[in-house]
């Protein structure tokens, strides 16, 4: 119920934020790893709210191997020169840092989908974020559970 | 010079939406792994990509050391003229290599 | 007998040895299964696909490596050899092959070094390096579909036997022998990853806890070390035995180099 409580309460302070580019600490969360990813899409959005939705990560629920993992993203947009997708980042919860890809698409792209191999450390949380056109930010955040692989390789 | 693979249509009608697939050979040193005698293995990684056609930039790519090895990207965009993309990767150690590619347009 | 052969438990023991009897002529009731069965659907769509497969990398290098004249005979290979995707056809398939110069079993990469060595008057390439799997790669790729094809030459026998007895041996701290988990074990799991059959199609792999591409030498040298075993010299006798042992124990199944693995 308290964390229930924080998270609207952050919501409220977000959305009041939007187009000042104004930056709000989030020191209210338990899990400090979570904290500063949410501090990093906070960071990319300039403060302002993030919606869930229309973006869509496509990715393993268990992957193979942490040190290549496809994951596509794509976002539920039109891709008219009035309303298209212009930023794509990704983050991740765990890795020693945060970015893992950030992708500039423009209306002539057709489509907002990209493809690519990121690397996991751990099992963790990734988030897309996308920033549309006309300056607003949807995101998608999925769990991926990542194992070590069972014989590693030696020396020499 | 890396190892590109770039996969593209070899025609594409005027207006239809493409894929575009490319991979680089590179071992995307990440910074946080120690070496065998223990000390930090300095960063190696490619940082950008980016997509010129008939030189417009229509995609890019800022890249972290979070991306795999080898990296592979597939993008989308629209054909309109036959024309060529240009194809960059650029990274740590003044690494630069660009791959050009004809995109034949019907129509 | 008869009353028995009508019960459930008597039907499925007349199940069990049709199949049994038919493993030697039908593959449609083989039981083996190849690496790429056990991985997730993403991995087996980087391999399937030329466009995402990483491994085609090192293809790409090797084809141009065919093409490149090297050492004092300034000759390429493909100055003897014309066109890969012919002359190669089949080739990695049947190997490793029994050497008459050495009298015994060498492997392909070793091949391509006595080509090197011999026939281009140029410095081998050395085990592991980029190149030597590069050129390793683009030959293995011409028996891709093919089936394993060990050749029945007598005099591979021996050493065939040496492999198969060194495949059932414990070794290691953990004392582990390669049956233990690949036979008996095989679609269990070890930690959370899935034991696989080991069986030797789709080398020089693209192995994405390497995230390079590798030789089956040195895939059976880190099984060694997961044992915490020593493991074998590269180009040591006991591997070429194994690698022998492995594909005649594959006899049948279809090449899939370049192959991407976990």
């Amino acid at each position: 119920m308290t964390e229930l409580n924080a998270t609207t309460t952050r919501r409220r302070l977000l959305a009041s934020a939007v187009g000042a580019g104004a930056w709000v600490a989030l020191a209210d969360s338990t899990n400090a790893a979570t904290d500063d990813l949410t501090a990093a899409v906070s960071r990319f959005a300039g403060g302002a709210s993030v919606l869930k939705g229309r973006v869509k990560i496509d990715i393993a629920e268990l992957v193979d191997n942490g040190n290549v993992v496809p994951i596509t993203v794509s976002v539920d947009s039109p891709m008219t020169a009035a309303n298209h997708v212009r930023f794509i980042a990704v983050f991740n919860e765990k890795n020693p840092q945060r970015d893992v890809v950030r992708f500039s698409l423009s209306p002539s792209s057709g489509k907002a989908m990209v493809t690519t191999r990121i690397r996991l450390a751990t099992t963790q949380k990734l988030v897309a974020v996308a920033q549309l056109s006309d300056g607003s930010f949807f995101s998608h955040t999925v769990d991926v559970i990542v194992t070590l692989a069972a014989c590693l390789e030696g020396e020499g | 010079m890396a190892r590109t693979l770039i996969n593209i249509p070899p025609t594409a009608r005027r207006g239809e939406v493409i894929e575009i697939r490319v991979t680089i050979g590179h071992p995307m040193e990440t910074g946080f792994r120690p070496g065998d005698d223990g000390k930090i293995l300095p960063r190696n990684i490619i940082q950008r990509f980016s997509c010129r056609y008939n030189s417009e930039l229509i995609f890019s790519a800022e890249m972290f050391s979070a991306m795999a090895a080898n990296p592979y990207i597939s993008f989308f965009t629209t054909a309109q003229n036959t024309g060529t993309l240009a194809l960059t990767w650029e990274g740590d150690g003044g690494f630069t290599q660009t791959e050009n590619v004809t995109l034949t347009v019907t129509g | 007998m008869a009353a028995f052969m009508r019960t459930l438990p008597g039907l499925i023991c007349l199940l069990a040895l049709a199949l049994v009897a038919n493993a030697q002529t039908t593959t449609h009731q083989d039981a083996r299964k190849s690496g790429f069965e056990f991985m997730g659907p993403s991995t087996q769509a980087m391999q399937k696909d030329d466009t995402l497969n990483p491994g085609m990398l090192s293809v790409k290098d090797g084809e141009a490596l065919w093409q490149k004249p090297a050492g004092q005979s300034s000759k390429a290979c493909a100055t003897c050899h014309a066109a890969a995707q012919s002359s190669m056809k089949g080739v990695a398939a049947r190997y490793p092959a029994f050497d008459d110069a050495l009298k015994r079993p060498i492997g392909l990469s070793q091949r391509i070094n006595q080509c090197r060595v011999q026939q281009q008057q140029a410095t081998p390439l050395r085990p592991e390096s980029a190149d030597l799997l590069a050129l390793e790669s683009f030959v293995a790729m011409q028996s891709r579909g093919l089936p394993i094809a060990p050749t029945a030459d007598p005099r591979l026998e021996p050493f065939r036997q040496a492999g198969g007895q060194r495949f059932m041996q414990r070794m290691g701290q953990l004392n582990l022998s390669c049956a233990q988990c690949h036979d008996a074990n095989a679609g269990g799991k070890l930690g959370s990853s899935v034991i696989p059959q080991a069986h030797p199609m789709g080398y020089p792999v693209y192995r994405l806890e390497w995230q390079a591409m590798g030789s089956l030498q040195r895939r059976l040298r880190n099984c060694m070390s997961g044992v915490r075993a020593e493991p074998y010299a590269y180009g040591a006798n006991e591997l070429i035995e194994l690698e022998l042992y492995l594909n005649v124990r594959a006899k049948g199944m279809l090449g899939e180099t370049p192959g991407v693995r976990p």
